[in-house]
């Protein structure tokens, strides 16, 4: 699988039982003793419909692809899929997966991989409440150097 | 010339400008309403390069980037 397979981005909620089947059927003959799937799932609370994403691809693309060096460096590989657009409750955004020959490789790289992708990709999210976008500025982490321009 | 886009949820179109380093950029957008009160949470990246200092020379054609907080997931 290539960097561009591995990296999914599509509009709308994700169809998490083909992403998820597919990854199993392609790695479940490559010899990886461990494969760790991370998904989640929008949850209905502070009387939102649902999430919303902005993506931006080039940046996005570049850490991807740091994090798939540095899986490799440990014979591993990551996976990931992310919603686009609008998400409604109950419905998953984002997948987050690891395939390794180790247990203990695969079960700390899922664990570091989806932390630094709360903090450093560059997505944005909204809540969306009564059909606006509203930005989840609280929720949101600023990415390491940034307010070298205040 | 150079572009600096405003990436998310910053409400500002595209500008097309005249300068040659971060500092410059600077101290435009600190006059500029709709981005000023992003600019101590905004990371920025040069041609989709993350850039940890304002000591950067600017060439003409680069893009400039302004990165809010995330929250992918």
């Amino acid at each position: 699988m290539n960097n561009t397979n591995a990296l999914q981005l599509i509009d709308g909620d994700l169809p998490v039982q083909n992403i998820t089947n597919t990854w199993y059927e392609e790695f479940q003959n490559s010899n990886y003793g461990a494969i760790i799937t991370f998904v989640g799932i929008v949850r209905d609370e502070n009387n939102i419909e649902g999430l919303s994403f902005d993506i931006y691809e080039p940046i996005l693309t570049s850490w991807f692809n740091t994090w798939q060096e540095k899986a490799k460096k440990q014979n591993a590989l990551v996976l990931m899929a992310h919603s686009r657009g609008d998400v409604p409750n109950h419905k998953s955004s984002y997948i987050a997966a690891v395939c390794s020959p180790k247990r203990r490789v695969a079960l700390e790289l899922i664990d570091e991989f989806v932390e630094d992708f709360k903090k450093s990709a560059p997505i944005w999210k909204y809540d969306l409440l009564e059909g606006k976008r509203v930005y989840a500025k609280d929720r949101s982490t600023k990415i390491k150097g940034a307010g070298i321009l205040n | 010339m150079v572009k600096v886009e405003f990436l998310g949820p910053i409400s500002n179109e595209a500008l097309n400008i005249d300068i040659s380093n971060l500092s410059e950029l600077s101290a435009i957008l600190q006059k500029n309403e709709n981005v000023s009160s992003w600019l101590e949470t905004c990371a920025v990246a040069i041609n989709d390069t993350m850039v940890s200092s304002k000591d950067h020379v600017l060439k003409d054609g680069d893009r400039i980037s302004l990165l809010p907080p995330v929250c992918g997931g």
